[in-house]
C-alpha cells in the first residue's frame, strides 16, 4: 500500500537512533548481489548527499532554519554513512565507477521514459547518451588498466558501447542551462524526478573529483578529469531544470519527499532482505523528517502542504535494465547537440561550446585515447585478439 | 528478477544473466571503436613517462654509489618489515576467527615478533650509516604502495585465513628476495659486521616461508574436504 503522505509520520526524529557499530554494517558481496542492489546503494547515498548539501545551503541562507536543519543533517549524514558503507572494499575505485554510470544509465533511461513533460523527458535523454559513453570509456579503462570485465559489475544488465562521444560532450555553459519547470504547474513525479537525478549526477561528480587523483596512471587521471568535467555539467543541466522560484522551505520539503519517494521505491524492488529492511527503516526516518519540515513550512510560510505535496506517492522509478530503451534512444538521438536551453541537431550547435571544446581538446582526447580501437568482448577485449 | 539473493548465488558471469549474456554479445558487433589502438594508450603513458619527476629523493646526508643505493633499500626493508607486523597482527585476528584454521597462534605471534625484531635491527643499521630511520625513502614509498593490496586482503572480515595466508605469501616471497638483494648489496658496500647479522634476518625469513607454504597449502586444500 503507498503511503498517506499526511497520515504516516514515521519515526519522530528524537527516534532515530545510530551507533558507529550500527553505520558500519556488513558490506554487500560483489560477486553474489544483483547489481541493483548496488545501483540502488549508490542511487540512496546520492540522494542522502543531496539532501546534505542542500541542507547546508539552506542554513547559510535562513537562520530560523539552522537548528532543524542541523538536528535533521546529522540524521542525514549517517544515513549516507551507513548507506555508502554498504560498498564492499573489493570493488576497486573504478569498479565502483562502473556501477556509478549504471545508475546515471538505467536511472535516467527509467525516469526519461516516465517523465511527464515532453521537453524534460527529452532533456534526459540527451544527458542519459552522454553517460552511456561515459560507461563505453571507463569499461576501456577497467579492461586496458586493471585488466577485468565491467560485465562482472553490470551483470549483463546495461550495454557497453559508445554513445555520444565524450569528446563532443563538452560545451559553453550557456548551452548546459536548461529549462525550468513551473512549480505551480508541474506534476508532483516531474519534481521527484528532477531532484532524484541532480542528486545521482551531484555525487557522481563529486565522487569522480575525490578518486581522479588516486590514480597513478596518467590516462586514468586525464580520463577522471574529462569525465568528471562532464559531470559538472550535468549538474549545472539538472539544477536549472528545478524552478528557482520555489521558497528555500518548499525545496526542504521537496528534498524530503524525495528522500521518501526513493526509499519507498527502494524498498518495493530490493531482493537483498537485509538491504530491503534498511530501506524500510530509512522509510520511516524520511518520513518523520518530511513532516518536521512540513511543520516549519506551514509556521513560516503560512501555507498548506497539500499546495505542493501530492496525496500519495507516484509509482516508484523502476529500477531494471533498460536496455531496449536506451538503443532506441541511441539509434535516434545521438547526433543531438545543445543550443542555449534547446536541444538540437548537430548543425544548430551554437559557436560557443564549438569554441570551447575545440579549446578543451586542443592537446588531445583522454576518452578517444583510452578506447582507440576498444571493443567491450566478454572477459577482456584480449580474447577478441586472441581470436 | 529474482526475489530474494541466494546465498552462494554469484552474478558476475554472462551464463548466470537470464537470456545468457545473448544481448551483450551484440555490444561487439554493434560497437564502431575510435580509430586506433593501445598503442594510443602507450604513446600518452610514455609521454608522462619521460616528463615525470621522481618519486621523491634520499634525506641528507646523500650518500653515493652502492651506499645510496643500499640507504634506500634499507628504507624499504625498514618500511616492509614494519607493515609485515601489521600484516601478521591481521592474519592473527583472522585465525582467532576460525579456529578450525589450524595455524597455530604462537607460531603465528612469534613470526610477528621476529618481524618487529627485523625492523629495529633495519633501523639501527640506518643509524650506523649515518642516515635516519624515521624518514621515508623513494623505494620504501614505493613498497607501501605495493602492500595496500596485501593491507586490504587481510584486514577484510570477509576473505578467509587461506586468502590472507596467500596475500602474506605474496608478502613472504617478495621478502625473502629482497633479504638476498640487500646482503649482496651490503657485502658490495663492504660492510661485514651488517652482512652477518642480514644473514640471520634472511634466514629467519625463510622459516617464515615456508610454514607460511605449509599453512597455505593446508588451508586451500581443507576447502576441497
Amino acid at each position: 500500500m503507498k503511503p498517506t503522505l499526511l497520515d504516516n509520520k514515521g519515526v519522530p526524529l528524537e527516534r532515530q537512533k545510530f551507533t558507529w557499530r550500527d553505520l558500519v554494517q556488513k558490506p554487500i558481496s560483489k560477486l553474489d548481489d544483483d547489481a541493483y542492489t548496488r545501483v540502488r546503494i549508490i542511487l540512496m547515498n546520492g540522494i542522502e548527499l543531496e539532501a546534505h548539501r542542500f541542507s547546508h545551503s539552506a542554513a547559510r541562507m535562513n537562520k530560523a532554519l539552522q537548528l532543524p536543519l542541523a538536528q535533521i543533517r546529522r540524521v542525514e549524514q549517517h544515513q549516507a554513512t551507513l548507506i555508502n558503507w554498504l560498498i564492499g572494499a573489493d570493488h576497486s575505485p573504478l569498479e565502483t565507477t562502473i556501477g556509478y554510470e549504471q545508475v546515471a544509465i538505467d536511472i535516467t533511461a527509467a525516469v526519461a521514459m516516465n517523465e511527464p513533460d515532453k521537453y524534460l523527458a527529452q532533456v534526459y535523454r540527451f544527458g542519459l547518451l552522454e553517460d552511456f559513453d561515459h560507461m563505453y570509456r571507463y569499461s576501456a579503462l577497467l579492461d586496458r588498466l586493471e585488466g577485468k570485465d565491467a560485465n562482472n559489475i553490470l551483470q549483463s544488465y546495461t550495454d557497453i558501447l559508445p554513445g555520444r562521444p565524450t569528446i563532443e560532450e563538452h560545451r559553453a555553459p550557456q548551452d548546459d542551462l536548461r529549462r525550468p519547470y513551473d512549480r505551480t504547474k508541474a506534476a508532483p513525479l516531474t519534481k521527484l524526478h528532477a531532484l532524484t537525478i541532480m542528486a545521482a549526477e551531484q555525487q557522481t561528480h563529486n565522487f569522480y573529483m575525490n578518486i581522479g587523483p588516486m590514480y597513478s596512471d596518467p590516462v586514468a587521471r586525464q580520463l577522471y578529469a574529462e569525465i568528471a568535467s562532464i559531470e559538472e555539467q550535468h549538474v549545472t543541466q539538472y539544477e536549472s531544470i528545478i524552478d528557482p522560484e520555489e521558497s528555500w522551505l518548499e525545496k526542504w520539503v521537496m528534498h524530503e519527499l524525495a528522500e521518501v519517494y526513493n526509499y519507498h521505491g527502494c524498498m518495493q524492488q530490493e531482493v537483498n532482505p537485509r538491504i530491503k529492511a534498511i530501506w524500510e527503516r530509512f522509510l520511516d526516518y524520511e518520513l518523520g523528517h518530511l513532516h518536521a519540515a512540513l511543520e516549519l513550512f506551514k509556521e513560516h510560510e503560512r501555507r498548506d502542504p497539500a499546495e505542493i505535496l501530492p496525496e500519495t506517492l507516484p509509482d516508484p522509478i523502476p529500477i531494471a535494465s533498460q536496455r531496449e530503451f536506451v538503443r532506441e534512444t541511441l539509434a535516434a538521438e545521438v547526433d543531438l547537440c545543445a543550443n542555449g536551453t534547446e536541444i538540437v541537431p548537430k548543425a544548430q550547435e551554437g559557436k560557443a561550446s564549438l569554441a570551447y571544446r575545440k579549446e578543451m581538446n586542443a592537446d588531445g582526447s583522454p576518452s578517444e585515447t583510452i578506447s582507440a580501437g576498444y571493443k567491450w568482448a566478454p572477459g577482456s577485449e584480449l580474447k577478441l585478439k586472441v581470436a | 528478477m529474482q526475489l530474494t539473493t541466494e546465498v552462494g548465488m554469484n552474478h558476475s558471469g554472462m551464463l548466470a544473466a537470464e537470456d545468457g549474456g545473448e544481448k551483450m554479445l551484440e555490444n561487439i558487433e554493434l560497437t564502431r571503436p575510435p580509430r586506433g589502438d593501445e598503442r594510443d594508450l602507450a604513446k600518452l603513458r610514455l609521454d608522462h613517462a619521460k616528463d615525470a619527476d621522481p618519486v621523491g629523493t634520499l634525506p641528507e646526508p646523500q650518500p653515493e654509489g652502492i651506499a645510496r643505493v643500499l640507504m634506500d633499500k634499507l628504507g624499504e626493508r625498514l618500511a616492509f618489515e614494519r607493515s609485515g607486523a601489521r600484516l601478521y597482527d591481521a592474519l592473527m585476528v583472522k585465525c582467532a576467527a576460525d579456529k578450525s584454521s589450524g595455524v597455530p597462534a604462537k607460531e603465528l605471534r612469534q613470526i610477528r615478533d621476529e618481524e618487529i625484531t627485523h625492523f629495529a635491527l633495519i633501523g639501527a643499521a640506518i643509524e650506523a650509516l649515518g642516515g635516519d630511520p624515521t624518514a621515508q625513502t623513494p623505494s620504501a614509498d614505493v613498497a607501501g604502495v605495493e602492500g595496500m593490496g596485501l593491507m586490504q586482503v587481510l584486514n577484510d572480515p570477509k576473505t578467509t585465513v587461506a586468502q590472507g595466508l596467500h596475500a602474506i605469501l605474496v608478502a613472504e616471497m617478495v621478502d625473502n628476495a629482497a633479504w638476498d638483494e640487500l646482503i649482496e648489496l651490503t657485502s658490495q658496500a663492504g660492510n661485514e659486521d651488517l652482512v652477518a647479522r642480514f644473514t640471520k634476518a634472511r634466514d629467519e625469513e625463510q622459516e617464515h616461508l615456508e610454514k607460511v607454504q605449509a599453512w597455505y597449502k593446508a588451508a586451500t586444500m581443507a576447502a576441497a574436504e
